[in-house]
């Protein structure tokens, strides 16, 4: 993978990127909107087109592709708990580092790398999601703007540069050499194809029956993060101010 | 949905897509009668209205009949009112009381069938009243939605008594709330038709 110089130069120069533009909680920073709805538009032709297609490959009756997708979504989430466990570690968060380790030693082990999940079933060790993204976050990093990525989809400037870093100091990536790596790799993926399986209902009401795509996947990743995060804005009362205004 | 034997879907794992189907049957939303809310009352207003859903979710009808269940549910219960107005934004100051009794109208049956259309989702699945809190002039009941295969979804609902009847007028699910995904659609449709309220409840009347 990229060398360690590298590394801590893309993180300076982008959270220099990040540090510059930032919104009040509850608001949406989109300065590069017209960009990022022509990036939206081919990511939308991109789900239609070839996505959607390879994702729903064998319905809900086809036991056989479900219980491989299953497999491919459990080992490739597996893979990803080292990555969260470093990471809670650079949040300064032990207690979640130690969680993350954990299930991914009993898992790799017991649950045969990942197949299957003996850690949340049997010893309460369910996975505590984190990213670079949150690191930064917790470093006092500020959102910066909303962007949607070609392929990877609705994130923020904070974000994007969470998955550059994230990709980079992956212990699973630095500890394989070629081509255990590439199969890794695609593994998450595929474990990520696999939720467009699993959620392409919610997929699909929101990319193709909304009226504004760009505008409903923006507003709801927005929201998720923040919540994620813990950075939510007080809640909303219509009593008081019925137009939002 | 599937029965799982010895392979199971890995329920700890969370992604930005596993809460976005959670409003789904949620929307319908029962209520009780006028009085002064508490967190006991709240609670249990929330308690009954899952029920209800849940009813309707298990009784095994043709979906266009759940929709219209759903639809009646919503309109009971909820407090469309406020729900419809907050999401046409200052645009419901300019509307004739007529424009804006069409659009209500056609709002509420576009919630019934786009939320309602997600029910399969919930079946076999489990909702847990948590707890109540007072904030503001309202309340927030929390909740855990145990969906089949995905991580469970702290789903909370805002309840007021504001109406003169105790209802609800927001669902956040994952931080994600409904009034204000619906204000960006129902800006949308406004915009597609170019401002004007007649085609966007002719549009409303179609969607969902």
């Amino acid at each position: 993978m990229l060398a360690k110089p590298l590394s801590s130069t893309l993180l300076f120069a982008t959270l220099a990127v990040a540090a510059c533009s930032s919104a009040p909680t509850g608001e949406i920073n989109d300065p590069y909107e017209a960009a990022n709805r022509r990036v939206h538009a081919f990511n939308k032709g991109l789900d239609s087109n070839v996505v959607k297609p390879l994702t729903s490959v064998g319905g809900d009756d086809d036991k056989g592709g479900e219980s491989a997708m299953t497999v491919v979504g459990n080992v490739g989430s597996n893979l990803a708990l080292p990555g969260k466990t470093l990471n809670g570690l650079l949040q300064g968060r032990p207690g979640r580092a130690a969680q993350n380790a954990g299930r991914f030693i009993v898992n790799t082990t017991l649950g045969l790398g990942g197949i299957h999940d003996p850690a949340g079933q049997e010893f309460g060790l369910t996975e505590v999601d984190t990213d670079f993204g949150e690191t930064l976050h917790v470093w006092g990093v500020p959102e910066g703007a909303y962007v949607e990525l070609p392929v990877i989809g609705p994130s923020t400037q904070r974000d994007a540069v969470g998955r550059v870093v994230d990709l980079v100091i992956d212990p699973v990536y630095n500890v394989l050499g070629e081509p255990d790596v590439y199969y890794a790799f695609g593994l998450r993926v595929g474990s990520k194809a696999g939720d467009r399986a699993r959620f392409g209902d919610t997929v699909d009401s929101i990319l193709h029956e909304s009226a504004d795509s760009y505008a409903q996947t923006r507003l709801l990743y927005l929201q998720h993060r923040r919540y994620e995060l813990g950075m939510e804005g007080e809640a909303y009362d219509p009593y008081e101010d019925p137009y939002n205004e | 949905m599937t029965p799982m034997k010895t392979l199971t879907m890995n329920s700890s794992r969370r992604g930005f897509l596993g809460f976005l189907g959670a409003g789904a049957a949620l929307v319908a939303l029962p209520v009780m009668p006028a009085w002064a809310l508490n967190t006991d009352q709240a609670r249990a207003l929330v308690q009954q209205s899952l029920n209800e859903v849940y009813a309707v979710i298990n009784s095994g009808k043709a979906p266009a009949q759940m929709y219209k269940e759903f639809e009646a549910i919503f309109a009971r219960y909820a407090d469309v009112d406020v729900i419809a107005r907050s999401a046409l934004g200052p645009t419901a100051r300019q509307v004739s009381a007529q424009q804006f009794a069409a659009y209500k109208q056609a709002f509420q049956g576009y919630i019934g069938r786009k939320y309602g259309a997600r029910f399969r989702e919930f079946i076999g699945s489990q909702i847990e009243v948590t707890g109540a809190r007072p904030m503001k002039s309202f309340f927030v009941v929390t909740s855990i939605a145990k969906l089949n295969g995905r991580a469970p979804m702290t789903v909370e609902w805002h309840v007021s008594d504001k109406s003169g009847q105790s209802k609800y007028f927001n669902i956040i699910i994952e931080g994600v709330n409904m009034l204000a995904s619906e204000r960006a659609e129902i800006a949308a449709m406004l915009a597609a038709n170019k401002g004007d309220m007649g085609a966007l409840t002719a549009a409303l009347q179609r969607a969902g």
